[in-house]
């Protein structure tokens, strides 16, 4: 009989040990499939490895796609916290992009420092309002909040798509449903000489330092936390817990729109409907295998976009469908999950008595 | 006048019917994964491995029932996976679902991309062909609304009896409604809480993935990326709607099918005064309009979500 026996006091090296053994493993899992597609295995992961730190190049295009993996990672890990299950991430963060094209593209002009935060701020408040209206349904009338927020993610894309044909369109773009590109003013500028890696990268880890601070050093931190492991008796110590469930939705929401900035006024420069190859649902898993942590996100989000990055450029390189990174980002969530369990649980295998 | 000519019309029943059949087994397959207690999120990925599964099977020369039966396999599997991680590990259901979710479309994607690797456009089966049952198919108007469905809507259609006989007229029905609301009663009476709650996610998920498998041998003939595009959450939606009940499943997913195939024909009509997109947000309006009129009085089975662990009190 296999039996699980609670830990009453998980070590550090357990802690922090089993997200990084599950990630590896998860890896490592890759073989299995790179095998059945007859790829050559060991050359496969020098591959992406070189893929995502073989150069300054890749490292900054590493970075790049770390920056907005950071702020929806923090999105998730914040929401999750309190139990607010915020799986709309993907489409708080077009409507952040889309808040930060309204204001970026020339109706206001002005110096960066103004610019820079203005369309933050737009972009901010967009996505947090996204994530407001379920959380107020949730908390006024019951419904739930991890469908509609998922429902809301198609909502959001049609409705981008619905305003590149018509009030945002681009009339240069030949055609092509895209927005105008964000002023000068506004972009992110790079952070190095010709590398793409930009400012967002700066915002992400102020972000997550921020937010580290607030949720362990706050009051409304701590009401966040109680409200997590226990609404009954968050609500029975005083905690309103409708405000701070708002306060939560305002802040993942808030969090996922900035990612859309970053990326509308960082990486691309414009908005299309190919923004984002689905980082809102990625954070979710940076924000699991960060076990919630927003400094934890971080390194988590540097790991999801190695993948990505490296199993890209390994793809192209071998002809494998870079479906692969996709593939080991979901088999890590599972593995940190499992891990998760073994971090709270001791495995026994206790052999059956047997009569006679 | 125009809208009544639209209502009466055969051909819209028969779309509606169309459109509504892999939500029947969607919302199916959900009510049989939470009525023993377990919210399955896997539903939007295991839908995309029914499809890619079943087509992939038929492609191969497995002819078309072997394609429904490796994509009921394909979605028990994942289905399998969930119930491991929620049931006897008792993980959160939230996170495992999307985690099964992401499994199952990144796999389907992975296993498509590299069968086929250089394939411009789609490469089209045979998919499953109108019922053409004498006299049946003959009678005016329901011949063509109803018989005239593939059998994969037949088959639909008697699932949905199935589950409701399983699940209120026998023993094993009883089991898996009393584990999703006390299970500790149910281990009182000498079952398996681990048996039942993993026996109806896997055979939940098997039902979901015939819904995908719908839309790849019977809607259409091929598999697209994207092609699954929300229809999973949607379940989950028309599931509470449905108050968990295998009869008002079927009534939501027609009612669901009807709007779905009465805002195409409204595009026709009325297209040039709105852009398409608005139409084609309003399957997912409604779901989360459907929600929020059920929302009050939504009878969620009582230990939903809630991990039991054995020896526990």
């Amino acid at each position: 009989m296999i039996r699980f026996e609670p830990r009453s006091n998980p070590g550090p090296v357990l802690v922090y040990g089993v997200p990084v053994f599950a990630a590896i493993f998860a890896i490592l899992l890759a073989a299995i499939p790179l095998a059945l597609a007859g790829a050559p295995i060991i050359d496969a992961y020098g591959l992406m490895i070189t893929g995502a730190f073989g150069s300054v190049f890749s490292t900054s295009e590493m970075l790049t796609r770390a920056t907005p993996l950071i702020l929806t990672g923090l999105a998730a890990a914040i929401a999750f916290r309190a139990k607010l299950w915020n799986i709309g991430a993907e489409g708080q963060l077009y409507m952040g992009a889309m808040a930060a094209v309204v204001v970026g593209t020339g109706v206001i002009d002005g110096p960066s420092w103004v610019m820079i935060p203005a369309i933050m701020i737009a972009g901010a408040l967009a996505g947090a309002l996204m994530l407001i209206g379920p959380t107020l349904l949730k908390t006024r009338m019951g419904v739930d909040e991890v469908v509609t927020t998922l429902l809301l993610n198609f909502i959001v894309l049609l409705f981008v798509q619905m305003m590149l044909e018509g009030a945002l369109k681009d009339p240069m773009s030949m055609g092509w449903p895209q927005s105008e590109p964000i002023i000068d003013s506004a972009i992110l500028p790079p952070l190095l000489e010709r590398m793409r890696v930009h400012l967002g990268l700066i915002i992400a880890l102020v972000a997550a330092s921020g937010l580290a601070v607030f949720v362990k050093r706050t009051v409304w931190g701590f009401e966040i936390r109680a409200v997590g492991e226990n609404a009954a008796a968050a609500k029975f110590s005083g905690i309103s817990v409708t405000k701070t469930m708002i306060l939560v939705a305002a802040l993942s929401g808030g969090l996922a729109g900035l990612a859309g900035v970053s990326e509308v006024a960082g990486t691309r420069g414009y908005l299309a409907t190919d923004l984002s190859p689905g980082y809102g649902y990625a954070g979710i898993v940076v924000a699991m295998l960060a076990r919630l942590s927003p400094v934890g996100v971080i390194i988590s989000a540097l790991f999801v976009a190695s993948v990505f990055v490296g199993a890209d450029s390994m793809s192209r390189a071998i002809g494998v469908s870079s479906y692969l990174a996709d593939l080991i980002v979901a088999m890590s969530l599972l593995c940190v999950l499992i891990g998760g369990f073994l971090t709270r649980f001791k495995v026994r295998f206790d052999r059956k008595k047997t009569a006679g | 006048m125009e809208i009544i000519d639209i209502l009466l019309a055969a051909s819209f029943w028969e779309a509606a019917i169309r459109i509504a059949t892999p939500l029947i087994f969607g919302v199916l397959g959900a009510l049989v994964c939470e009525r023993a207690g377990v919210l399955n999120l896997g539903i939007e990925g295991i839908f995309t491995a029914g499809a890619m599964a079943g087509w992939m099977a038929v492609w191969l020369g497995a002819g078309l029932w072997g394609g429904v039966l490796v994509a009921a396999l394909a979605g028990g599997f994942f289905g399998l996976i969930h119930a491991i991680l929620t049931v006897p590990l008792g993980l959160s259901q939230h996170v495992s679902g999307i985690g099964v979710t992401l499994l199952a479309t990144s796999l389907s994607y992975f296993t498509y991309r590299t069968a086929l690797p250089d394939v411009s456009s789609p490469p089209r089966i045979i998919p499953f062909q109108p019922l053409d049952i004498p006299i049946l198919s003959d009678l005016p108007f329901i011949g063509q609304a109803l018989f005239s469905q593939t059998a994969m809507t037949m088959l639909a259609l008697v699932l949905v009896f199935v589950t409701g006989w399983v699940l209120y007229r026998t023993p094993l029905g009883l089991a898996i409604r009393a584990v999703g609301d006390n299970p500790s009663s149910v281990e009182a009476q000498g079952l398996s809480v681990y048996g039942l709650r993993i026996g109806a996610v896997v055979v939940g998920s098997a039902m979901m993935a015939l819904g995908g498998a719908f839309l790849t041998m019977s809607a259409f003939d091929a598999f697209f990326f994207g092609m699954i595009n929300g229809r999973g959450w949607v379940c989950i939606a028309l599931t509470v709607f449905a108050s968990w009940r295998p009869g008002k499943a079927l009534i939501g997913a027609l009612l669901f099918g009807a709007f779905d195939a009465f805002q195409v024909r409204l595009q026709t009509e009325v297209g040039a005064f709105f852009p398409s997109q608005v139409f084609l947000m309003m399957p997912y309006i409604l779901s989360i309009i459907a929600l929020i009129v059920v929302a009050r009085k939504a009878d969620y089975p009582k230990a939903l979500l809630v991990p039991w662990f054995k020896g526990q009190r």
